[in-house]
């Protein structure tokens, strides 16, 4: 017989601890060592100080770009919920076979690479694309702009993320214990009511969780709202790209991107105080 | 009619598969019925078909003589409490208690006060404010009865509802229901598939078997005179022996095991000569003894096994192929052996006949 897991554990000997090695290693190496160097960066470039700080937290367009990044991601994380709460009812209240399937074609989107999605989007919203052409020929003599705009780059974010909170909801949703809803309709409990008293607090801690996954990851988003958004609506992670790839300026992205990572941790330091971290995953 | 809850011809199948054949029953205004049965046998069905959750394939159920045909669940008025109490875990106690009232358009502050008060009648008082998952399952089974009552329903339904407790609390919590229900007066049915429980509450038993009712009838009445040999054989335990009867008129049988036996429970069923039917003993009913015991008729068994419970125990023994159970006071056992020859007893009264 092997020894299981649990009597290793027991036997307090190193060796089970040794397999985390080469994963410590890397993540300390490749993340860690850099992380702290864009953290010196930013108080050393170019000149010792806060300057950076004082700049990014005084500077108009640094504000409005922080400001519309909240925005944007509030308004991805709405619209997420908006198109995933209802899939994941769905999903929810048909038969397993069809709920996998709805589940397949979700995630087929899922494993498509984000840059080609970002491209389909381009050639979908284009000026001789079929969005536009469809418009003319439905007598719109001049259709908007639909590309390079907060619209394209909001639909495409919220395509590329809804999964994550489709994912999150239907896991709650479908641990419902049926007893519960019948439990509500014996005691008189309709539709609305029974939703809103009943089925809609049962499922916010899906809410929650879906919401900060997409609200978090959305923050940081690079290539999507840079390739598909309006140049001027930037999103900070390309404001950030710009300092350093353009203007070499390390120290400023640098200190942008400290106050990015510290207002994510923030907002995860909420929502683990009120939910607990550790169900955002399982 | 007098019959507040009737069931008439309610057939429901799925499929091709019947889980309830013709179910007819009525029960009265305040009765508290038990509906017993191994799992499968139909009560749960029979439970769903009332609250609304299934449609009856055929049938008709109404209460008060109005027909439930047409109403959905929300609107028959019926208090369930589910196996697993499906307390809202999101809402305390009186919340829980208050939405039954809150969705009756009851106001807030009149709906938590009438909360508050089933609440300590179900001895609760001071757990209001505690949500589901800090009271223990006792707790939230009081609870759950709370919520099911506090609306005033024409019909309380109870699920296997003290399946999830462990002995000493299921005891508790039979009586404690026992008295909310008198004190209530509500109809109320009672599911479980344990017959202690069913036997210690009812006012009536109904024995389902196959999606059938075997018996509906008081506690007693199934216990002492059972209709089927199915029930004989659910209920309590048993000697079932096969006969035929010899002379109808004085109540004698022929038993390949027993020998001559004469017959004389209350309400049997009328005999006839010829007739090929089960003896019922009840093993309460049996003595044992080294000699024949003069004055009841005898015959002889091989003890196999002693099982002790303390205050009485249980002799099981071999006569001829039969398997026969007696339970003997705790302090007669000390002289029994495994592997002893001795002698069972029983008299007339004690030996019920089944028609099969």
């Amino acid at each position: 017989m092997g020894l299981s897991l649990s009597a290793l554990a027991e036997r307090k000997t190193l060796w089970p601890w040794l397999l985390l090695l080469p994963l410590t290693i890397y993540l300390a190496l490749f993340f860690l060592v850099p992380l702290i160097e864009v953290g010196i960066m930013s108080v050393t470039e170019p000149r010792p100080g806060l300057g950076n700080y004082e700049k990014v937290l005084t500077g108009s367009l640094y504000r409005k770009v922080f400001i519309n990044t909240f925005g944007t991601a509030l308004l991805v994380t709405f619209c997420c919920l908006l198109v995933g709460y209802p899939l994941a009812y769905l999903m929810s209240t048909v038969s397993k076979r069809a709920a996998m399937g709805i589940l397949l074609l979700i995630t087929m989107s899922f494993w498509t690479s984000f840059l080609v999605r970002t491209y389909a989007w381009m050639v979908l919203l284009g000026n001789n694309g079929p969005v536009i052409w469809l418009m003319t020929q439905l007598g719109i003599a001049e259709p908007p702009p639909l590309l390079f705009t907060r619209f394209s780059s909001t639909l495409a974010m919220v395509h590329i993320l809804a999964p994550y909170m489709i994912m999150n909801i239907y896991t709650v949703m479908q641990k419902i214990d049926p007893s519960l809803i019948r439990s509500a309709e014996s005691m008189g409990a309709y539709g609305k009511s029974l939703f809103r008293h009943v089925y809609l607090p049962l499922t916010a801690p899906g809410i929650a969780n879906g919401s900060v996954l997409v609200f978090v990851i959305c923050l940081g988003f690079y290539v999507t709202p840079v390739l598909l958004g309006s140049p001027r609506e930037q999103m900070a992670a390309g404001l950030i790209g710009n300092q350093i790839e353009q203007f070499l300026a390390f120290g400023l992205g640098s200190a942008m991107s400290i106050i990015l990572l510290v207002v994510t941790l923030v907002i995860l330091g909420i929502y683990h105080r009120r939910f607990g971290l550790d169900k955002l995953y399982g | 009619m007098s019959a507040y809850l009737r069931l008439a011809g309610v057939n429901k199948t799925f499929g091709s598969f019947t889980a309830l054949g013709h179910i007819d029953l009525e029960v009265e205004k305040g009765e508290f019925v038990t509906f017993l049965g191994p799992s499968g046998s139909g009560k749960t069905t029979t439970l769903m078909v009332i609250a609304g959750f299934e449609q009856a394939t055929k049938g008709e159920i109404t209460v008060a003589d109005q027909s439930l045909a047409h109403l959905a669940p929300q609107e028959r008025n019926i208090g369930i409490v589910f196996q697993n109490y499906a307390l809202f875990p999101h809402k305390t106690a009186a919340e829980n208690v208050y939405f039954p009232l809150q969705m009756r358009k009851v106001g807030k502050k009149e709906g938590m006060k009438k909360a508050e008060e089933m609440l300590e009648l179900v001895g609760l008082a001071g757990f209001a404010h505690r949500l589901p998952k800090e009271l223990s399952g006792g707790q939230q089974q009081r609870v759950a009865l709370a919520r099911a009552l506090v609306f005033e329903p024409d019909l309380l339904l109870l699920d296997e509802p003290l399946g999830a407790l462990d002995k000493n609390l299921r005891e508790q919590m039979q009586i404690e229901i026992k008295r909310i229900q008198k004190r209530l007066g509500v109809t109320t049915i009672f599911v479980t598939h344990d017959q202690t429980e069913a036997m210690s509450m009812s006012d009536r038993i109904v024995v389902f078997s196959n999606g059938a009712i075997e018996q509906a009838a008081a506690p007693l009445d199934i216990y002492h005179r059972p209709a089927t040999r199915f029930v004989a054989d659910f209920i309590g335990e048993s000697n079932l022996l096969e006969a035929t009867i010899t002379d109808a008129a004085s109540g004698k049988a022929q038993s390949p095991v027993l020998g001559e036996v004469t017959c004389g429970a209350e309400g049997m069923p009328p005999l006839t000569d010829g007739q090929a039917v089960t003896l019922l003993i009840r093993p309460e009913h049996l003595k044992l003894s080294r000699e024949p015991k003069e004055g009841r008729q005898n015959a002889q068994m091989v003890i196999e096994t002693i099982v002790n419970y303390g205050d009485n125990a249980v002799v099981i023994g071999h006569a001829g192929d039969q398997q026969i159970r007696v339970r003997v006071p705790g302090a007669d056992v000390v002289i029994l052996k495994e592997g002893d020859s001795c002698h069972f007893s029983w008299t007339a009264d004690a030996v019920f006949v089944l028609d099969k």
